[in-house]
């Protein structure tokens, strides 16, 4: 067991040692989490390429306890966002995110998922998927080579052991809402965004000139 | 040293009359074709000049001119150098031509690109919906005066950040703060979709016989599913297990390769090419820059055509590796033959690495050349590979699959494809010659220097997926030869001719540059105006136009047979879609 796991400041006789292991609730809870952590078997460009290496044999994500890969997202804790969002598919991202069961964590893989990467301007190109869906820890690249996953994925841990059964969110009393899915209109509409589509789309106003920003 | 020419010496008019004219412009070729004879001169090209494989089909939008061009490349299924013809139509809506879907089932989903992309109506297409894009979506984003969101200036490299400006984010003067727009008046509270009707009502249903009534219903498969090869879907109807009628819908990884890359300079574009088929770039960066070249008519020193073909069949097995172990995925031997498959897949993308400096997004390729000559000692280490280990290793796969009864038992009589239907349906590559026709662009129209070598065209005679799989099996030996032959012959010299600037004087004309990719032919459409970025940029992608042919080769079968009929055809959706 880690030396972080068994250090909750009481002294553990010596004819003990090495028997009994106190600590605390949140450590045995976090510890158990952030080594089993279940990815969705969920491939979008690229990235899902390196993505695949990174869980085959010579990168071996069975070492972090991550190789279970899931293809329901009701079984999954982690969705890598490996590639680049378009417009078609943020409505299917949006509604996968929202049938994971928490705790669930996002790593945007690569410069797509990240911000829209090289095709960021592009007219069936989202801007990077945290337009949408909360991320956790982004990867930068292009694409991210398997030892840059991993190190996302070992800042995750990082992250899961800093989190406390009293502050987080599933454990609250209200359930969490679900992310309204976008829709596919005229171009993507997210609906949280209607009264200022409506605002601008049925009193329209001249949009800034690039002089003006440039002046 | 060969090169791949055009418009082979055909007297056409004499046959066609006033239907045809040869295309005048500098730079360009082919023959102009009268829109109401259209469909009468392709049936006659096909029955009576043997030109029975669409090789290509795109349109181009010479918007100062005020027309609409539709473009054509035909080829013989025997081999030989491709024929172009173009249909001009005035640029007022409804841009109408005739479809050739009768003539080239091949066409059906060329033509629905081109009706998504460019407005172009195809009068007579069986199922004219947008493709890339979704029904309802605002204008065809590929004509040149439809403006996207994020549009900042006509051509790269913007104004604002060359050679030293005020560089901003593009988000910053949006109303949204987003990459969308809408058109004015528009109120989302009163949007229906109308996405998923079109397509369901596109699907067959046959009625059912005899007294008992049964229903048949329709299974969506993808997007987001383990079998599809990323974000694919496949929208079938059953009757019972059985498949009755499948529709592929695509576009969920439509990055708009095309619009962006007739913005970015020519040099700009070879990194995009990259991204095309993610698991061979070198391949795409092959075809990209033979189409570019022929343009600016140079050619690459020796040394250079070596390292090209080098990479490319590295390529080619790497691809052949992959797509095998996936395929056994889809067969439910559940990633481990792909891990043998990986682990050689890996040392491959090693020497990429060692060579290119990337694994994957290689961006090594380029005009008149490749970047940088092989670092020391690196062409001993391929040595190696491609006469020690890698012979070795596909004897071992091939004692471990081949005969295996559930790869046969499964894999034996599905998803058949005869020869005739491959070729009328415009597949390539692998799904073709595992038809029995050996069409492989390495030998039928050479390029580079794939002349000088000694190798066989793999090819198999039962078009069902056993054969796609043995013909892979076939192809990663013939790589090998190639392979062989290559690392003995390579001369010392220069890689790259003239000197490499950023921006490339193209005269002005169209090229069509092809390969054969691992998935088939890889083509390159490339319209320059002489301005330092291309009019227009279009990719012929293999995995794209392969997908035709999906639906005649599922009918009949079993639902999880689809799955790897699919598999067989080694999609790649970031081509796909592009």
């Amino acid at each position: 067991m880690s030396e972080s796991l068994n250090s909750p400041g009481y002294e553990i006789p010596d004819e003990l040692q090495g028997t009994v292991a106190i600590t605390t609730l949140d450590r045995i809870y976090n510890w158990g989490r952030r080594n089993s952590i279940w990815p969705m078997m969920f491939g979008l460009a690229c990235c899902a390429i390196e993505m695949i290496c990174t869980a085959a044999s010579r990168y071996d994500l069975a070492r972090f306890g991550m190789e279970v890969m899931r293809p329901s997202p009701r079984q999954t804790d982690l969705m890598i966002v490996s590639g680049t969002v378009t417009k078609k598919m943020v409505p299917q991202i949006v509604r996968l995110y929202n049938q994971m069961a928490e705790p669930r964590y996002v790593l945007a893989m690569g410069a797509c998922a990240s911000g829209g990467g090289p095709f960021k301007e592009g007219y069936n190109v989202v801007s990077g998927i945290d337009k949408y869906i909360p991320v956790d820890v982004y990867v930068p690249g292009c694409p991210p080579t398997p030892q840059a996953l991993l190190h996302g994925l070992i800042k995750l841990q990082e992250k899961i052991d800093k989190q406390s059964l009293k502050e987080v969110p599933w454990y609250k009393k209200a359930p969490s809402e679900p992310i309204p899915v976008p829709v596919l209109g005229p171009d993507i509409m997210d609906p949280r965004d209607y009264a200022k589509i409506r605002e601008f789309t049925l009193q329209p106003v001249a949009p800034v000139q690039e002089e003006e920003l440039s002046a | 040293m060969t090169e791949q020419t055009l418009a082979p010496a055909l007297n056409l008019e004499e046959r066609f009359g006033d239907w045809v004219t040869p295309d005048t412009r500098k730079g360009y070729e082919g023959y102009l074709v009268a829109p109401e004879h259209l469909t009468d001169f392709a049936t006659a090209l096909r029955d009576e000049f043997g030109y029975d494989y669409l090789a290509s089909l795109t349109a181009v939008d010479y918007l100062p001119e005020g027309k609409m061009e539709v473009v054509y490349h035909v080829s013989q299924s025997t081999g030989g150098a491709p024929l172009v013809f173009k249909v001009q139509v005035p640029r007022e809506d409804p841009v109408t031509v005739p479809s050739l879907v009768p003539v080239y089932p091949g066409a059906e989903f060329q033509e629905r690109e081109a009706w998504d992309l460019m407005g172009i109506r195809f009068e007579g297409h069986p199922d004219l919906r947008r493709i890339l894009m979704w029904e309802g979506f605002e204008g065809h984003p590929l004509r040149k005066d439809w403006k996207e969101a994020y549009y900042e200036a006509d051509t790269k490299p913007f104004k604002s950040r060359w050679p030293a400006g005020q560089i901003h984010r593009v988000e910053d003067t949006l109303p949204f703060g987003k990459n969308v727009k809408y058109p004015d008046g528009f109120d989302p509270e009163k949007w229906t979709p109308v996405e998923e009707e079109a397509l369901y009502a596109s699907l067959k249903r046959v009625p059912s016989e005899g007294d008992l009534p049964t229903e048949q219903i329709i299974v969506n498969l993808g997007p987001q599913h383990p079998s599809t090869h990323g974000v694919f879907r496949m929208a079938v109807t059953l009757d019972g297990e059985t498949i009755v009628d499948l529709k592929p819908v695509m576009g969920y990884l439509h990055r708009n390769h095309e619009k962006i890359g007739e913005r970015n300079t020519y040099l700009m574009n070879i990194p995009f090419t990259d991204r095309l088929d993610y698991l061979s770039s070198l391949s795409n960066n092959f075809g990209y820059v033979l189409a570019v070249e022929k343009l600016m008519g140079i050619k690459p020193p020796e040394r250079a055509e070596y390292i090209r073909v080098i990479m490319a069949e590295l390529t080619r097995i790497q691809n052949h590796l992959f797509a095998i172990g996936m395929f056994l995925n889809d067969l439910g031997a559940f990633f481990t033959p792909s891990l043998y498959a990986i682990e050689e897949r890996e040392l491959i993308l090693d020497t990429f690495e060692a060579v290119t400096g990337s694994r994957m997004r290689c961006n090594y390729m380029r005009f008149g050349g490749v970047a940088r000559d092989f670092p020391p000692g690196q062409l001993e280490r391929i040595r190696d590979l491609v006469f020690n280990r890698l012979p070795a290793k596909v004897d071992e796969f091939d004692a471990y699959l081949t005969n295996n009864e559930i790869v046969r038992a499964r894999c034996e009589g599905v998803g058949v494809l005869t020869p005739e239907q491959a070729i009328a349906y415009s597949t390539c590559g692998p799904v073709l010659r595992a038809s029995g026709v050996p069409y492989d662009l390495r030998r039928a129209d050479p390029y580079s220097i794939y002349d000088r070598f000694d190798f066989d065209v793999a090819v198999r005679y039962h078009g069902d997926v056993y054969d796609r799989y043995l013909v892979r099996m076939d192809e990663i030996r013939q790589s090998i030869r190639i392979l062989q032959q290559a690392v003995e012959q390579i001369p010392e010299g220069p890689v790259v001719t003239g000197k490499q600037q950023y921006q490339v004087r193209v005269p002005a004309g169209e090229a069509y540059g092809r390969v054969e990719g691992p998935k088939g032919e890889l083509g390159f459409y490339v319209v320059s105006n002489g301005k330092p970025n291309p009019w227009r940029y279009h990719v012929r992608a293999p995995s794209f136009i392969n997908l035709t042919a999906l639906a005649e080769m599922c009918k009949g079968n079993k639902i999880a047979d689809a799955v790897i009929i699919l598999g067989s055809i080694d999609i790649v959706l970031g081509e796909t879609d592009r």
